[in-house]
């Protein structure tokens, strides 16, 4: 009895070895060589990006383990700054008052690539008619200790309907970059709104809550455009929407942003198969940003991250 | 070769060739040990649960320099932005009202079947039904999660009930936990109900009651402890529940009663800022000590409650 | 003159005339409140299944998760989840089932460190998973064992989520063996061990498999202490080792499900038909193999 029953779990776990085996083998018919692992993190808008690329990369390197987490470009950049990943996803650039001192008492010295662009969206449920916002009421709407309850308080034309509010959370890139520009300071808003580092969160919220409005990546508006409402911004100079155009011209304004990737240095002269990720990434940087409906680099952008990341290749 | 080992005598078998050659008492008692061992490794992970919530909490205090008063009381949660706000009520708030919403549903579900199974049903529909409450205790949560967004949301709340839900609230989170908990209630409950002895029954039988009166009258308020410590152990699964709140039920710490709106419980609170990774020694990982210490203790004050039930039925008919 | 036995009438309520509607719709009730919980299992796993069932193909099962849904795939959950079972098995058998035994044969009731054990068994069984999964973060990823998010860390904490279940099971499939069987051995001059060794233990392994495979099947579906210990939510490959990230069956599901694009949707009920037909399966192993092989003393 005990012998048959040994026999089982030998041969279930047998089969399971098998079959991981393999099936790891079967994983992409790509030709390179590059193998090993190589761990990303950091923000979420820059997510689908990287996604994309380590996909890519894989197809062609079957025996690279790339990992891609989002805790948000915060969350990224302590457990880079840790030493504990390769390359941190960001959706703003690396804080010289928080992020830059961590880094540098731990020894860690990075590259910065700028391997995309993005816009935020602001973005309402179809049923709430919003069509345009000045910079001024969303500042009145999200800042600290906003007391809007009613769109309409808002004035000039915003239709009724209870506030019900979705945004990122304090980790996220994403937060950063718009408390800074909408309300002035960074982390400057109001607290009583649905939190989520998880961007996709945040759409499926917007989508079902009739008097909602959120703001998130350009990339996760542009993927579920036919749930979504999205409403343009005016600075003063009019109301402008976001596109791949206006992004890349920086016509909307003040939301448009670029989004890097920072590789740590020491991964990039010890991991030969870091060093094949992020050269895949930029070469392929238009294409992979259309795959993950990201707003790509401009022909100029493109060549300057080239000769940039072979520059910090060199040393 | 000699032995030390007794035989039983003409050709019975020898104790030796039934059970090999005898061990020496030290071997015995090594395996005396390393079993104790064994067993005490759950008293070192129970130390562990305690010490390390304990700590890490008291750290939390010390640290945010907020009042055990100001943390139980304060009506904002918002411990991650610029202005940190650490009143837990809105979390706790926010598992009570998902608790209360599922033991609504529960009570009556779990108890009306334990009644059924354990009065009225033959034993070819107990045989169809018992595997069918145990399969649907099986489900993992993840799968009541997902059916309360996709569906129960949208078709049974809106589209059918008409209750103009958000996409998260805490109603949907509610019924459905309670369903999850059903299979617990009723099977504590059924077993209670079983272990009636029969005579109490037939005395009832005797001076003309009916089923329903012997069941109404009779077993229930007999079973009352095993049902009490049912509904006891289901409301602690309720509390403890995570994935059906995190899918459903929303992430926004609120102090609004109304659970068509999104909410947030402690263990969603938890799920959702470990999800996205935080350093030790953070406030955020401060915080999810500070708040699984509080779903521990009252977890573990329900669970004793339970427990205390339970025994007090077992004894009477024992 | 009156007697002073009570009459039905007293103990049991009003009279028995309008009983028979009454009776007859409280059987209702009571068939119609059991069936509730049964019709929400059918109408869950009808709705799964109608948007999940389409989904499911050989290449389903043998693509990685993908940012199209059309490629995406549920191989290195599959492995995962294999592998984590794999280090849950070999933590809980020997631990649970020498615990068990401990419990059974050696414990003396009446001593207090024994009584404290039992009962913080109980307690532990009942506490939420995702405690663990706290306790899997501060102490198994980070602090003193410092795993990280690898297949080992997350086997051990699942391993804590179903220990105290293995050991009751354990205790119940031991206690199970008559006395006489014990006594008769240790009669025959056998020791302790020898009698447990030899006797016991080969009379109680099909109830002890059963609590095994049962608490196998709790720790596979298992999501909230993977999501706090667990891995990067984007990992396409299989596990290399007990030291390589991973992700696991659950966890990618959580993950598709949050997705809103309804293509993603589709693809996390088609990854819990899978789910559930592990499940089943090892349900049905474990109580085919606690039917078969139960002994009746």
């Amino acid at each position: 009895m005990l012998k048959k029953l040994i026999s089982i779990f030998a041969v279930g776990a047998l089969a399971a070895g098998i079959i991981a085996c393999g099936s790891s083998s079967d994983s992409g018919s790509g030709t390179g060589t590059a193998s090993g692992p190589v761990a990303i993190d950091g923000s979420s808008t820059v997510y689908p990006f990287a996604q994309a690329a380590a996909e890519g990369f894989q197809s062609e390197n079957p025996d690279a383990k790339v990992t891609v987490g989002e805790s948000g470009t915060g969350g990224g950049f302590e457990k880079f700054c840790a030493g504990e990943t390769d390359i941190s996803d960001a959706s703003r650039e690396i804080d010289s008052k928080e992020e830059v001192p961590v880094c540098k008492k731990n020894g860690v010295s990075y590259a910065q690539v700028q391997v995309a662009n993005d816009g935020i969206a602001i973005v309402t449920n179809p049923d709430l008619k919003i069509t345009c916002l000045k910079t001024d009421q969303l500042n009145q709407l999200w800042k600290k200790g906003s007391t809007v309850t009613d769109y309409n308080q808002l004035g000039s034309g915003t239709p009724a309907g209870k506030v019900s509010l979705y945004g990122p959370g304090t980790d996220s890139g994403t937060f950063d970059f718009f408390t800074e520009e909408i309300n002035g300071e960074k982390g400057n808003t109001r607290t009583d709104y649905q939190p989520s580092e998880d961007d996709n969160v945040l759409v499926q919220g917007v989508e079902g809550d009739k008097t909602a409005l959120g703001y998130f990546g350009y990339s996760y508006y542009e993927s579920n455009a036919d749930k979504l409402n999205l409403a343009a911004v005016d600075a003063g100079s009019g109301c402008v929407k976001p596109s791949v155009e206006t992004i890349q011209n920086g016509t909307y304004k003040p939301l448009s942003r670029a989004l890097y990737m920072y590789v740590n240095t020491a991964s990039l002269a010890d991991k030969p198969q870091v060093k094949a990720f992020i050269d895949y990434a930029v070469d392929n940087a238009e294409a992979t940003a259309k795959t993950a409906q990201i707003v790509p680099l401009t022909a100029a952008q493109l060549s300057t991250a080239k000769s940039d990341l072979a520059k910090d290749e060199a040393n | 070769m000699a032995t030390d080992a007794p035989t039983s005598g003409v050709g019975g078998p020898s104790a030796e060739s039934v059970f090999g050659p005898p061990r020496r008492r030290i071997g015995e008692k090594l395996i005396a040990v390393a079993l104790f061992c064994a067993a005490a490794t759950s008293v070192v992970i129970t130390i562990g649960i305690v010490v390390s919530l304990t700590g890490e909490t008291l750290t939390f205090f010390a640290d945010q320099a907020v009042s055990v008063s100001g943390f139980l009381t304060g009506g904002q949660w918002t411990p991650l932005f610029s202005d940190p706000q650490f009143g837990i009520r809105p979390l706790v708030q926010g598992t009570l009202i998902i608790t209360g919403i599922a033991l609504i549903v529960a009570i009556p579900l779990g108890i009306g079947t334990a009644a059924f199974l354990s009065e009225y049903a033959s034993p070819r529909v107990r045989k169809a039904v018992k595997p069918t409450l145990e399969l649907l205790a099986g489900v993992p949560t993840v799968v009541f999660g997902y059916f309360a967004l996709t569906f129960f949301t949208p078709t049974v709340l809106n589209s059918i009930l008409g209750l103009d839900v958000s996409v998260f609230n805490g109603l949907a989170g509610g019924i459905i936990v309670g369903v999850l908990i059903v299979p617990t209630i009723a099977s504590v409950a059924e077993d209670a109900m079983s272990a009636v002895p029969q005579s109490l029954r037939e005395g009832a039988y005797g001076l003309g009651a009916s089923r329903r009166q012997v069941t109404v009258r009779v077993v229930v308020p007999a079973a009352l402890s095993g049902i009490t410590a049912g509904i006891v152990l289901g409301a602690s699964r309720a509390v403890g529940e995570t994935m059906v709140v995190l899918i459903a039920a929303g992430q926004l710490p609120t102090t609004s009663l109304d659970p068509r709106n999104p909410m947030e419980t402690m263990t969603a609170f938890i799920g959702a800022t470990g999800k996205g990774d935080v350093p030790t020694g953070s406030t955020g990982y401060k915080a999810i000590f500070a708040v699984g210490f509080a779903l521990f203790l009252i977890t573990l004050i329900l669970n004793t409650i339970s427990i205390r039930f339970v025994r007090r039925y077992r004894q009477v008919y024992e | 003159m009156t007697t002073a036995a009570p009459e039905a009438s007293d103990v049991l309520g009003d009279a028995p005339s309008s009983h028979r509607l009454r009776d007859r719709s409280f059987v209702l009730l009571l068939a119609a409140l059991t069936s509730v919980a049964l019709i929400v299992l059918a109408v869950l796993l009808i709705d799964t299944g109608i948007d999940g069932i389409p989904q499911i193909s050989i290449s389903f099962l043998a693509n990685f998760p993908s940012a199209f849904p059309a490629k995406a795939g549920i191989q290195s959950a599959i492995t995962g989840t294999l592998w984590l079972m794999g280090v849950v098995t070999f933590v809980i058998v020997p631990l649970g089932v020498a615990s068990a035994l401990y419990l059974e044969e050696y414990a003396d009731g009446t001593r207090w460190w024994n009584r404290i054990i039992e009962v913080n068994i109980q307690n532990l069984a009942a506490v939420p998973s995702i405690v663990y999964g706290i306790l899997g973060l501060a102490y198994i990823v980070r602090g003193p064992l410092s795993l990280g998010r690898t297949v080992l860390a997350g086997g051990l904490t699942l391993s804590l989520v179903v220990l105290p279940v293995v050991i009751i099971t354990g205790r119940e499939a031991i206690r199970a063996v008559p006395p006489s069987i014990r006594e008769g051995a240790l009669a025959l001059g056998a020791t302790r061990w020898q009698a447990i060794w030899r006797q016991i233990l080969p009379a109680s392994i099909p109830g002890i498999a059963t609590g095994v495979i049962l608490s196998i099947s709790r720790a596979i579906g298992e999501t909230a202490p993977l999501i706090l210990v667990g891995a990067a939510t984007f990992v396409a490959f299989n596990p290399t080792g007990l030291d390589s990230p991973f992700t696991a069956l659950p966890l990618q599901i959580f993950s598709w499900i949050s997705q809103p694009n309804d293509q993603f949707r589709l693809l996390a009920a088609a990854a819990i038909i899978v789910l559930l037909v592990i499940l089943i399966v090892l349900n049905a192993v474990a109580i085919r193999l606690r039917n078969r092989y139960q002994q009746r003393w």
